[in-house]
């Protein structure tokens, strides 16, 4: 399998491109530019890597989950560690790329959308680290969810936009922070926080978020001198899952599995599974699969976990669907409650809610396999976010 | 010739600017739409944008957004829409040019669409977010059912991309004045003017102004250098506080024959 994605258009497969105004056109253009000569500067890729290691605090550690693994009964389970990285998540892998290339071509201010909040804080903790200007743009109802994260962004020195424009989550911060953007695209680098978005965000975010699959090869290889038989990651937008899938990908061996939220159960029409449940359409610049009615209007989603509710993903991801090398299926918010708190009694690891779906699809695919396969599952980010969310969910009071 | 040449070659010859105002079809709902269409040909206007309702209107401000979401709650379709134009078409000859985002037309099928709306009578398709850079999966079917595609550039369009762009245009060029969403911000004629100038010399189509005309000083003042001048979000304002009260035809015709005053005097 010779696997070349995207295009020099940008295009996996149907899915991907640039479906943006002509008033961005010229600065997507820009960054492609910027970016493929970054790519090929080995300087560049120095400094990204220096930053990955002293202030992100890669290798995160690939850890054999041994009473995970005992308790489910089946295949061994190693979780790859993303919760370990400084702000507790994947997503300042990206951030930090993304900040030294606004950096190398001349930007003085960020921008960023988010769910969580976790790409929100990452994209300030950079923007504070390079002493930048950063605006964050952020849905009302997921600021009542993460106010937690809300305050840290505050704290790092970025201004909170919130957005009430339709249904107030994710995808209303990225219109707003994309309306934003085309106001002030002249000085102003939009740090795009998945694989979504016209290219060449899909690419670029990926290629930043490859690391997770690069180190977890190699440390199993390590561990147990061979590929897993699984990957397992959760998909919102889907850069973790793509950072850990990409490096596998011509290992055809490796059985790729995203796990969507399906929210109160996809039957329900309340969910996010935008692959396991809607069709192709045209959303933030890219084509993609998107949960949408037949007039092509875009649904809301439902997650208990703010950053996956979002109703599309990453075109590569459509792309894998479509060439059925990546498998992907979808877990209910009951579930992954009940994963979360599994591997916090287990392991004494707090999940975030997103990784919790990761674990929820282990813990029904591990008792199937037998104790030889290996099932390598990305840890994408820690649940002290969620807390509250965890605690209204199980009728606590805080 | 198509309606849109055969328009602006009469207002060349009148020595008149174009007076393209903007609705959202759909808002408040279908039926005030017919009506609207009606006022805005009769008080004077020579095109008519008719905006297609999208749940993600990305660059558009509050006014357009809010416009929209009030057509989708009226339950307004693409389907719905070319049903609409169908039947304005028996009574009126003016241009029509759907407005909006790719989804709904990628969703109803480019090539459906692109029959349909022949049928309906809509001559032209603006996509706000179909850049030239993917417009090649529609614009077989377009060009087969005789729709034009209206070719949007920006202040940020660079000199070499804008020589391209403006030598392929069809039915006319529809220039950005700022950048920005709509209905943000006031225009600044004199500033876009060295851009609109040199577009024209470009382009083999006429050229039309968007986003920030909000008055007729404005439209007068953009007229003397444009072909044609947009009005959007001022009029959609208008809707928005008349809705369906008895007041909203009158009040669109009175703004309406405001602005065409400016372009028919003898200026240019």
């Amino acid at each position: 399998m010779n696997y070349q994605y995207p295009d020099e258009r940008g295009h996996f497969g149907k899915y991907g491109g640039r479906y943006v105004a002509e008033t961005l056109m010229p600065a997507l253009l820009e960054l492609e530019q910027a970016y493929m000569e970054a790519s090929q500067d080995p300087a560049f890729q120095e400094e990204f890597k220096y930053y990955l290691k002293h202030y992100v605090g890669r290798p995160s550690p690939l850890y054999f989950a041994e009473r995970l693994t005992k308790e489910l009964g089946g295949a061994k389970i190693y979780l790859k560690r993303e919760d370990l990285n400084h702000t507790g998540a994947h997503k300042v892998n990206n951030t930090v790329g993304q900040i030294l290339l606004a950096r190398r071509m001349g930007k003085k201010k960020v921008i960023a959308e988010t769910g969580a909040g976790q790409h929100g804080v990452a994209t300030a903790t950079v923007a504070a680290l390079f002493g930048m200007e950063c605006e964050v743009f952020m849905g009302k109802e997921d600021i009542r969810r993460q106010s937690l994260n809300v305050f840290r962004m505050k704290l790092l020195g970025a201004k909170v936009h919130e957005v009430t424009s339709g249904t107030a989550t994710l995808k209303d911060a990225m219109n707003d922070a994309l309306r934003h953007w085309v106001t002030h695209v002249r000085d102003t680098f939009y740090v795009i926080g998945t694989v979504a978005g016209p290219h060449p965000y899909p690419l670029l975010v990926r290629d930043f978020q490859t690391v997770i699959g690069i180190e977890a090869k190699q440390q199993l290889q390590e561990a147990e001198g061979r590929l897993p038989d699984v990957a397992i990651a959760c998909i919102g937008g889907g850069s973790n899952a793509m950072g850990l899938f990409y490096p596998f990908i011509e290992d055809l061996s490796v059985k790729l599995l995203g796990v969507e939220a399906a929210g109160f159960g996809v039957e329900t029409g309340k969910h996010a599974a935008s692959i396991s449940a809607g069709s192709p359409g045209v959303l933030h610049g890219n084509k993609t699969y998107l949960l949408q009615d037949d007039d092509g209007q875009i649904q809301h989603a439902h997650s208990i976990s703010a950053g996956l509710d979002y109703p599309g993903v990453g075109p590569e991801h459509a792309h894998l669907q479509d060439i059925e090398r990546a498998e992907y299926v979808s877990i209910t918010d009951t579930e992954a409650l009940e994963a979360f708190q599994k591997l916090t009694h287990i392991e004494g690891i707090i999940p975030a809610l997103e990784s919790a779906h990761a674990i929820a699809q282990v813990m029904k695919l591990a008792p199937t396999l037998s104790s030889d396969k290996i099932i390598l599952v990305n840890l994408s980010g820690r649940g002290d976010k969620d807390i509250h969310t965890v605690a209204d969910a199980l009728d606590v009071k805080l | 010739m198509s309606r849109i040449e055969t328009t602006f070659a009469v207002l060349k010859q009148h020595r008149e600017t174009a007076l393209i105002p903007f609705i959202t079809a759909g808002d408040p709902d279908l039926g005030v739409t017919a009506e609207l269409i009606q006022t805005l040909a009769e008080a004077g206007a020579d095109l008519i944008e008719l905006g297609v309702p999208f749940s993600d209107p990305m660059a558009d401000g509050p006014t357009i957004q809010f416009a929209s979401e009030r057509a989708l709650a009226a339950g307004t379709t693409l389907g719905g829409i070319l049903q609409l134009v169908t039947d304005v078409r028996k009574k009126t000859q003016i241009p029509l040019i759907l407005m909006g985002y790719y989804n709904p037309v990628f969703c109803y099928g480019p090539e459906r669409f692109a029959r349909d709306a022949a049928a309906a009578g809509v001559d032209a398709l603006l996509l706000v977010d179909l850049p030239p850079e993917e417009i090649d999966e529609i614009s077989v079917a377009m060009r087969a059912s005789g729709i034009d595609l209206i070719t949007l550039l920006a202040p940020t369009t660079p000199s070499e991309r804008m020589k391209r762009l403006a030598a392929t245009a069809e039915g006319y060029l529809y220039y950005v004045s700022m950048t920005g969403v709509t209905g943000a911000q006031k225009i600044s004629p004199k500033d876009i003017q060295p851009a609109v100038e040199k577009l024209k010399g470009l382009a083999d189509v006429p050229v039309a102004v968007g986003f920030g005309i909000t008055t007729a000083e404005d439209a007068r003042a953009v007229g003397a250098f444009a072909d044609g001048v947009v009005v959007g979000s001022a009029l959609v304002k208008i809707i928005e506080e008349n809705g369906q009260s008895e007041e909203l035809l009158p009040k669109v015709a009175k703004f309406i024959i405001e602005l065409k005053h400016g372009l028919t005097a003898p200026t240019s």
